[in-house]
């Protein structure tokens, strides 16, 4: 072996051993994360958490059911409002539209997609919060709503169209109206596909915290009704990291620990969903 | 007629099948009309959505107009606000996030794509989409506990040892500022790079690779000069994927930056973000025009944004058609 | 179980011209290759049974059979490809000048032992870095613009493109790619060349082109090629090597095959009985 292909075949074996360990860093910030999250939240989560009101500085024994509930009631919401916009307009994409219009509903969905949290947030500022001048539960659950549209419209118009032509065929050829196959052959087939992403949808708005901040604001009571501002779990956690006290910090973590723990369930919940079904093309 | 639908259409009488078919037509009407109303909402949403970001900043557009983006001041007691520390802080964060991420996500993604086997592959790649899913303010609540101390304690003053002659490291090691908020975001992306380039890169043509191998290369060579270069739009529009989360991305940045609206040569320096600005100072905004400005920013980042996917987009569309178009006799 | 007809063949040798590459000399051999008890396997599939074979030098020797015989993975274990599908597994010895090729180093193997596949697949370079791809790996001395020439004009591609070297390889027609690859393969000298139904997936000009280059190139290297166009192998080679389910069922010179073959299993797929 010449001392050229000797030196090449030193360079392939160490720049894929290079590409290994940059495939075994990305990888390991995950256990890092979770690690962490463990290790330092862990231990405050308790019977208290889950279910006292957040207390003063100094005193112990608070909790963050505020936030909790809060943010049920944001999700909640947003997938009110975001799910039905979400499915019903995948549902005119895949089965009513012509090309023209449907290619201006996905890029109307993609540019929302890719628009900043924080632009969402304002935009629902201006839209609800600004006309009837007080933050709410309402405007943080229309921020997150909207956020879960183009997730929503996309995935589904997929699992949609990539039901076979032979099923939708058969119902046609007995007769059945177009809706009627939509609502009993067509939407049944893809149910899987639908669920994860909704689920997936559901998870990326659960953790997000820019939208709220100037809609839902936060609260440190309990929040009532659809028009007060209220806590929720992201926008605790940021408070609390950025105060000076070690007891929120410590609480921080556990909500940290709690919100990460339900979002990476729900994902993995999703993938498993669709895994089991039939293969469909991946939105 | 019997109001059935029932759907076998059987020889009736032909007024019956007539007000059947008509049925049959009101009904998917209607559902056509239905879901088109909520399709048209989709894109009524975002119509309103750029108008409002639009009106909503009126104010300092007229009072500024394009200086607003070349003014280093942001002074809410004397109302004068400019862009221009904001611009440059979300610039430089996400300059040194891409420095970062890029090689970290490339080198990562060829090795997933082609060294390991199949299920490792996928095993990993699942791994790293779960990277993707964790919310920001968690890799905030890191970012604050354990990389700025770390910053602080260890590695700025490393560089300030070594390099500190360069402008780039100059100044106290705070922890907090440029380069912490840079390589928070470039751990934030790096997933963004690693599944899209992966995908790019596993959708090259196998014959590529073999061409490349029976001339006598190593694998490596293969790689890096054949596999590469053939996925080379697609990996790039990853990177403009990457950048443009980078450049929305608000909490985990707001919560290492520092807050100042600070212009310097330093990474060892705060500075702000316009997206980490924005989140910081909308509650306490008091007046129009504060307001407006902040808004103002809001739409000059959704228009960044919007630019880079529309280029990723077309970059990635652009290596899957160079992989079907081959070899047409 | 099978009859194997390997033909000893002396052959008066010319090899093929040497410039700059090192290269082994063995001693001029008739058998540029020779393949012994080959068998093979995808995982737990057994996809080749005891394959002996010589592969005579500067001839062109074809590989013929219906779909699924394992022509192309044999033709693919002489350079060693196979190894790029993890569940492959290769028992046997096969021999280049004499040396066990699944002992050497295999990206020395491949340079001697060059490929040509079924679809044309440039790289994305322009039609001289396709050609110069390559030398530039093996840090070629030879001036570039020289070699890449040479190549071309031993394709046969020289005049077509001499004046758009520089533009894409994509911009060729599909018969002018595939000559590309056959230039891009020669330019390592290699001393044996293999190609996987070179025309498939081709237009008859092109194939007739191209068919008459591989007959021209035996001076320079030693062919091996699958096809599935019987009249193909008849044309152009001169062994003939039939493949049926794995096995060899028949190896003989062209003429012979074609016309007395000694297997009723090989006479019943010139004649086209089954495909």
């Amino acid at each position: 072996m010449n001392p050229r292909l000797r030196w090449r075949k030193f360079v392939s074996n160490f720049m894929l051993t290079m590409t290994g360990c940059c495939a075994l860093i990305a990888v390991s910030v995950l256990f890092f994360i979770l690690g962490n999250l463990v290790y330092r939240g862990g231990t405050s989560i308790n019977w208290n958490f889950f279910t006292k009101l957040p207390v003063p500085v100094g005193e112990t024994g608070g909790g963050m059911a505020n936030a909790i509930v809060g943010s049920g009631k944001l999700l909640l919401l947003a997938t009110l409002f975001g799910v039905p916009i979400g499915f019903l307009g995948a549902v005119y994409l895949a089965e009513f539209s012509g090309n023209k219009v449907a290619f201006v509903v996905r890029y109307a969905a993609d540019l929302l997609n890719g628009a900043p949290s924080i632009v969402i947030g304002i935009f629902a500022f201006t839209l609800v919060v600004h006309p009837f001048k007080h933050f709410s539960t309402l405007a943080g659950g229309v921020a997150l709503g909207i956020m879960m549209i183009p997730i929503t419209l996309r995935s589904t118009e997929g699992f949609l169209l990539g039901v076979p032509r032979n099923l939708r065929e058969g119902a046609m050829a007995l007769g059945a109206s177009k809706w009627k196959t939509i609502v009993t052959v067509i939407v049944p087939a893809a149910y899987r596909g639908i669920l994860t992403a909704i689920l997936l949808a559901f998870a990326r708005v659960a953790g997000e915290t820019a939208p709220l901040i100037f809609t839902a604001l936060g609260n440190s009571y309990w929040s009532h009704g659809w028009n007060e501002p209220t806590a929720s779990l992201p926008v605790v956690i940021w408070n609390y990291a950025l105060s000076a006290y070690d007891d929120w910090h410590r609480q921080a973590w556990a909500a940290g620990l709690v919100l990460l723990a339900l979002i990476l369930v729900i994902n993995i919940l999703a993938r498993a969903i669709l895994s089991r079904g039939m293969s469909v093309p991946r939105a | 007629m019997s109001s059935t639908t029932t759907v076998v259409p059987s020889a009736g009488p032909v007024a019956g099948s007539r007000s059947f078919l008509s049925r049959l037509r009101e009904g998917d009407e209607i559902a056509r009309l239905i879901t088109f109303l909520f399709a048209a909402s989709v894109v009524l949403i975002t119509v309103l959505l750029v108008y409002e970001l639009w009106v909503s900043s009126v104010l300092p557009r007229h009072k500024f107009g394009l200086a607003f983006f070349v003014t280093r001041v942001w002074d809410p007691v004397f109302d004068n606000f400019g862009a221009l520390p904001f611009i440059y802080g979300t610039v430089v964060t996400s300059a040194v996030a891409l420095f970062i991420a890029v090689p970290l996500g490339i080198g990562a993604s060829i090795f997933l794509a082609e060294l390991a086997p199949a299920r490792v592959s996928d095993t990993l790649e699942f791994f790293i989409d779960l990277l993707a899913a964790v919310p920001s303010v968690i890799y905030g609540v890191l970012g604050i506990f354990i990389v700025v101390p770390l910053m602080r304690q260890f590695i700025q003053p490393a560089l300030k040892n070594t390099l500190g002659f360069l402008p780039l490291f100059k100044g106290p090691a705070y922890g907090i500022g440029f380069l912490t908020a840079g390589v928070v975001l470039a751990i934030m992306v790096v997933p963004y790079i690693i599944s899209v380039s992966r995908e790019v890169l596993l959708s090259v043509p196998r014959e590529q690779r073999e061409a490349a191998l029976a001339l006598g290369s190593t694998r490596w060579e293969s790689t890096w000069k054949v596999v590469v270069p053939f996925a080379r739009s697609g990996i790039l529009g990853s990177i403009f994927l990457a950048l443009a989360r980078a450049l929305g991305e608000t909490m985990a940045v707001s919560m290492v930056i520092g807050n100042a609206p600070t212009i310097s040569a330093s990474l060892l320096s705060p500075g702000d973000s316009i997206a980490s600005v924005i989140a910081n100072q909308f509650t306490e905004a008091t007046g129009d025009l504060y307001t407006q400005s902040l808004i103002e920013l809001g739409l000059v980042l959704f228009l960044l944004t919007f630019i880079l996917n529309g280029l990723a987009r077309i970059l990635i569309v652009t290596t899957s058609q160079r992989g079907s178009g081959l070899g047409n006799a | 179980m099978h009859a194997s007809v390997r033909q000893a063949v002396s052959v008066n040798i010319t090899p093929p011209v040497t410039t700059g590459a090192t290269r082994e000399t063995g001693a001029p051999a008739d058998m540029r290759m020779s393949i012994t008890e080959v068998n093979f396997w995808y995982g737990s599939k057994q996809t080749l049974f005891d394959i002996n074979l010589g592969i005579a030098t500067s001839k062109v020797t074809a590989l013929i059979g219906p779909s699924g015989c394992g022509k192309s993975t044999l033709l693919r274990t002489l350079n060693r490809m196979h190894e790029t599908v993890r569940s492959a597994r290769l028992e046997g010895e096969i021999l280049l000048d004499g040396k066990n090729i699944l002992a050497q180093d295999v990206t020395q193997l491949r340079r001697r032992v060059g490929m040509v596949f079924q679809r044309p697949n440039p790289f994305p370079k322009s039609i001289f870095e396709n050609v110069a791809y390559g030398l530039r790996i093996n840090g070629s001395k030879l001036p570039m613009p020289e070699a890449v020439e040479k190549s071309l004009r031993h394709a046969a591609l020289w005049d077509e493109v001499k004046d758009q070297l520089h533009k894409s390889a994509y911009d060729l027609s599909g018969g002018q790619q595939q000559r590309l690859c056959i230039a891009r393969a020669l330019a390592v000298e290699p001393e044996v060349l293999l190609l996987d139904e070179p025309c498939s997936a081709l237009d008859p000009i092109s194939t007739a082109k191209i068919e008459e280059l591989l007959v021209q190139l035996k001076d320079l290297c030693t062919i091996v090629t699958v096809t599935h166009n019987m009249q193909q192998a008849a044309r152009i080679s001169d062994f003939t090597a039939f493949l049926l389910v794995g096995q060899l069922i028949e190896f003989s010179p062209t003429p012979q095959l074609f016309t007395k073959p000694g297997d009723p299993r090989t006479e019943a797929y010139i004649t086209g009985r089954f495909g």
